[in-house]
């Protein structure tokens, strides 16, 4: 319906503005990390508590034990404060 | 069939007949019988859904997630109501949903009063909603249909606006276009995005300033570009219903040969024609130019009815404190992008239900008749 006044300048974005599903996902944001957690797999009981309460979904846990996506783990330390077992410290991230 | 019927009456049969499938309004004097009598026919199943909101923000909020479905949309508010929607009122626009809504002209606070002026709108005429003003019920039952067929082809809201009480509580003889009528002129609404749990979208999203000025602009161009559509669908409609109200931007009265002109919109227009037609008895060349698009507002017709003309009159029932009145200021700028010059008056009258009566109108052609422009409340 739009019919463009400057008709040598072309408007790219959809009439309605609008984004597919599942899209944040590409945006990796493991670079905003600040502290840097690891989990002592030898001490992790897979309680998977750290996978419950991590807010970015970061963690999955599989029959070896929890492991952390380090393409969007943001470094909160809220799975080093849950963990019942202590298996989870965290260093300084190296940038 | 012609019944007679309070105008918010004649209104909630409209949107029946339209077939809105989504309603939610909160009630605020003076569009309350008009959610009134929708509730009604919720109750009696005539209306599939109707969300009772706790206020305003939230039943135009309610709408924008039932639009963004693919769903007929509704609401009805006034005054401070407007004034609530007013954040979401942007987004809807932006967000291109087609909502239609019915304002019953009134006074915002303060002081506070439930009458009729137009200071409502004035603070949406930029959220790019299409604002259409009515001079009767028998126009706004009328512009309904046709506001939804605009909303839903040009994916823009519509706001169909009535004076408080002079029309919402007129009882009178009122034809509302039966439910066939309207579906041979009105299309289903198929719209291309929305909201399905099958092919999952969002929507309301944000920008980065690399693209919302094209979001911006897009938008722009096309509350633009929608003069010819508004005149196109009024004159499909007045066809099917043989009665047409000027070329759907604006109504010409007696404007051709006359010399003194008054500019103003909604029911005052009434009275403005009375006025005119006794003048003209007596010999005087006067007219009026009724604005009923407010928004896109009509440039080029202005300016072409306003050509070799001695003086015009603009009536506003609204203020813009600290500035010239909003439509005086439109009509201004109107004639600013032509190369004639004529003087161009202002009145501010009718705020909070002040009677301007055909003696107003009167009084305003005899202003007219000086040369000096003149800027005053009447």
């Amino acid at each position: 319906m739009a019919q463009k006044k400057d008709k040598t300048k072309e408007i790219k974005v959809p009439k309605v503005p609008h984004s597919k599903c599942d899209t944040a996902k590409e945006n990796k944001t493991g670079s905003w990390r600040d502290q840097r957690p690891s989990i002592d797999l030898s001490k992790c009981i897979k309680c998977a508590q750290c996978a419950l309460h991590c807010p970015d979904g970061a963690i999955e846990v599989d029959e070896t034990g929890a492991h952390i996506n380090y393409d969007y783990c943001k470094g909160c330390l809220i799975c080093e404060r849950i963990c019942p077992v202590k298996c989870i410290t965290h260093k300084k991230e190296e940038k | 069939m012609v019944k007679t019927l309070e105008g918010s009456h004649a209104i909630a049969d409209m949107i029946v007949n339209c077939e809105a499938d989504v309603l939610a309004c909160y009630p605020i004097t003076p569009s309350t019988h008009i959610a009134e009598k929708l509730q009604k026919y919720y109750a009696d199943g005539k209306i599939p859904e109707y969300i009772t909101v706790e206020q305003e923000f939230s039943a135009i909020s309610a709408l924008a997630g039932a639009s963004a479905t693919g769903a007929r949309t509704f609401t009805t508010t006034s005054s401070q109501g407007v004034a609530l929607m007013h954040e979401v009122l942007y987004a809807v626009a932006g967000m291109r949903l087609p909502i239609v809504m019915c304002v019953a002209n009134r006074s915002l606070n303060s002081p506070l009063g439930i009458w009729c002026d137009h200071q409502d709108i004035i603070p949406e005429r930029d959220s790019g909603w299409i604002i259409l003003m009515c001079e009767s019920n028998q126009e706004a039952v009328d512009t309904l249909p046709q506001a939804y067929k605009l909303a839903e082809s040009l994916l823009l809201p519509v706001m169909v606006c009535i004076d408080g009480f002079y029309l919402t509580h007129a009882v009178e003889q009122i034809d509302v276009p039966s439910k066939e009528i309207v579906q041979k002129f009105l299309p289903k609404f198929k719209p291309e995005f929305k909201l399905d749990t099958n092919n999952p979208i969002t929507l309301g999203i944000y920008s980065t300033p690399q693209y919302l000025q094209d979001f911006r602009e897009d938008l722009a161009n096309d509350v633009d570009n929608a003069r010819e559509p508004i005149k196109k669908t009024e004159e499909e409609f007045s066809k099917i219903i043989n009665r047409n109200y000027g070329n759907g931007l604006i109504e010409n009265y007696k404007c051709d040969d006359a010399e003194r002109i008054i500019i103003a919109m909604s029911s005052f227009c009434g009275n403005v024609k009375e006025a005119i037609d006794e003048l003209r008895d007596k010999g005087e060349k006067v007219g009026l130019l009724r604005i009923k698009s407010y928004r896109p507002f009509p440039y080029k017709d202005v300016q072409e009815i306003l050509k070799n003309k001695k003086h015009v009159g603009v009536f506003d029932r609204a203020t813009t404190l600290g500035g010239h009145p909003p439509l005086y200021t439109d009509v201004l700028a109107a004639i600013y992008d032509s190369d004639q010059k004529v003087p161009i008056s202002s009145f501010i009258g009718g705020l909070g239900g002040k009677d301007v009566t055909v003696e107003t109108a009167k009084n305003i052609f005899e202003d007219l008749k000086e040369n000096k422009i003149k800027r005053k409340f009447v």
